[in-house]
């Protein structure tokens, strides 16, 4: 449901359904709406067969980078040598995405039951739930909700009663963007700085404490469950256009709508529909310009762009984006594209680990330069500048940090040159602090 | 500038025991860096030196190891803060919906004047942080641990009675 405003029609309401339905927060709550039904399903499969159903039905990665779950989980050993662990990434953080929050705050038996699903997968008796140090509340929530598991017997020892060990615990962040890297919360969990690492070797062979480990979104795993207790096939189905997308998606949509919130919609969903019928569309004497599709690292849309554009992995990227983890910026005609490109320069400055220099010094100059333009300052030349700086992030580092500056600032450039032209040719006059 | 705080012990009676229920999850002690400075910072309200070499002491680190950490993570405080920590989230998502105002508002309204320093009466600190995750709610504002969703300059004041 398009939480916090009452579900729309056009949703396809799986994940989001008991959003704002606080009875559904706890175990017995839960277990009145079939809850860890799926669970009890998995646990009585064969774990080589439970990836093999997450497979089938397509899901890919929620977290952005879209990555086919069953796959990822395929990867880890069969044979069982030693501890395997299971991250779950609730660092959300990426700008214009909070549907993770919504999944712990409302369902966190749901987020449960996905980790212990996938844990039963991978052979992991361990996981690890990473949750952001802001998020004070779900923190509180899924703390509970452990607490209630253990006590009936759904964790532990021996889970549901069936002999398999699964611990789940949350480990609570300290407020770093950087790690919602896979690697970054690996080091993080260790009690290290939360600095990327050089793959390979990859989680599945060196994870967490140098164990075989998998790391999924709440969302991938939330979405577990569903595949489980409704089959691979039924989720197959739910696609409106690239068979290659499949599920629903939650979209947090945030800006400038008339009603921000997350949706859920079925993949291959007309972007143009989501942001005028189910949101609202812009306010009143406004109009659209463009839009952020998948969290602020990815390409800016046009607003042609955008309403042609389908919401799918594939669609997105035909349209000259990314779905990424599908929290949307929208920008009506009022916002100042320079100023806000040099706030999203500004996060990635403030949230690089300062481990690589691309990175370091590329997050930082494109600040400085945009700073630039903003006072009055600029020169065309600098516009060149900042598209090679750009360059020069992307593609060169260790993590995607980096590029994820670069690729909201350079494609602003291209897409809205005037703007920045009116600055430096003193059409405009210097914004806000730099006045 | 050398920190010469000195308070009492942290990781005693409760605490400890706690932090001893924490070490149990994870393969190392190291993994109870976060956990540990977390308490610490319950304790104190910030995380001094000497809570620094406490935690080192009590996880097999050196203090130069865990200062390292602590400047890693943006949630410790290294200094004193105002009994009321106010962080305004500032990114795109909120800026696009007027969380420069909010900040403004909440300066004014605390008497605190600038980003970060603390008011005369000790009272608050404000700052503005990057995204708090919650750009659908524009502008959240974490005030210790209570996260208040949709601030607007207006209604800066109401919230600030419930932290008198």
């Amino acid at each position: 449901m398009g939480y916090p405003h009452p579900s729309h029609p056009k949703e396809t309401v799986v994940l989001s359904e008991y959003f704002g339905d606080a009875d559904a927060r706890t175990y017995a709550g839960w277990v009145k709406r079939g809850g860890y039904e799926a669970l009890r399903t998995a646990l009585a499969m064969e774990p080589q067969a439970v990836i093999d159903t997450v497979k089938a039905a397509g899901l890919r990665g929620r977290g952005g980078a879209g990555f086919p779950a069953g796959v990822k989980w395929d990867f880890m050993p069969k044979q069982k040598s030693k501890a395997h662990y299971l991250c779950c990434n609730a660092d959300e953080s990426e700008p214009g995405t909070f549907k993770d929050r919504e999944i712990m705050r409302w369902t966190p038996h749901a987020l449960i039951e996905g980790c212990a699903i996938a844990a039963h997968a991978i052979r992991a008796e361990t996981v690890f739930i990473y949750i952001r140090g802001e998020f004070t509340e779900p923190i509180r929530v899924m703390q509970a909700a452990l607490d209630e598991a253990y006590k009936e017997g759904v964790l532990g020892k021996s889970a549901m009663g069936t002999g398999v060990p699964i611990d789940i615990y949350i480990h609570r962040g300290a407020g770093a963007y950087i790690c919602g890297e896979e690697t970054a919360l690996m080091n993080s969990i260790e009690g290290k700085r939360g600095n990327p690492r050089i793959r390979p070797p990859f989680p599945a062979a060196y994870g967490v404490f140098g164990m075989p480990t998998t790391i999924n979104n709440v969302e991938t795993l939330t979405s577990a469950l569903h595949i489980i207790k409704r089959g691979s096939d039924w989720y197959k189905g739910l696609s409106l256009s690239n068979p290659k997308s499949t599920g629903t998606k939650l979209m947090s949509v945030c800006g400038n709508v008339v009603r921000p919130g997350n949706y859920e919609i079925t993949m291959g969903f007309p972007m143009k529909e989501l942001i005028y019928d189910l949101c609202g569309g812009v306010h009143d004497g406004r109009t659209l310009k463009a839009v952020i599709p998948g969290g602020s690292s990815v390409p800016v849309l046009t607003k042609e762009e955008a309403e042609a554009c389908l919401m799918d992995y594939e669609g997105v990227v035909e349209a000259g984006s990314m779905l990424g983890s599908g929290g949307m910026i929208v920008f009506d005609d009022s916002a100042d594209m320079v100023y806000q490109m040099m706030r999203i320069a500004k996060f990635y400055a403030h949230e690089s680990c300062a481990q690589c220099t691309q990175c370091r010094e590329g997050t930082a100059w494109t600040v400085r330069i945009l700073e630039k333009i903003l006072s009055g300052k600029g020169e065309m030349g600098d516009l060149d500048l900042l598209l090679d700086v750009g360059e020069q992030m992307t593609g060169k580092t260790i993590c995607v940090l980096a590029d994820s500056c670069a690729a909201p600032v350079g494609s602003a450039i291209k897409k809205f040159p005037e703007e920045f032209e009116a600055y430096i040719k003193g059409a405009r006059s210097p914004a806000g602090v730099f006045a | 500038m050398h920190d010469t705080t000195a308070h009492g012990p942290v990781f005693t009676g409760e605490r400890r025991t706690r932090l001893d229920e924490i070490l149990a999850r994870y393969p190392t002690k190291q993994a109870g860096l976060l956990p540990a400075l977390w308490m610490a910072q319950e304790a104190h309200g910030w995380i001094s030196d000497a809570a620094m070499a406490e935690v080192a002491e009590v996880l097999e680190l050196t203090p130069a190891y865990v200062k390292g950490v602590v400047t890693f993570y943006t949630m410790y405080h290294r200094h004193p803060v105002g009994k009321y920590f106010i962080q305004v989230c500032t990114t795109t998502p909120c800026n696009i919906c007027g969380a420069e105002g909010v900040v403004e508002a909440f300066l004014r309204e605390t008497g605190c004047g600038e980003l970060g320093a603390t008011s005369d009466d000790s009272r608050y600190t404000v700052i503005e942080v990057e995204c708090l995750g919650a750009c659908g709610f524009a502008t959240p504002v974490m005030i210790n641990d209570d996260f208040i969703e949709g601030v607007t300059p207006e209604n800066v004041p109401d919230v600030l009675k419930r932290y008198a």
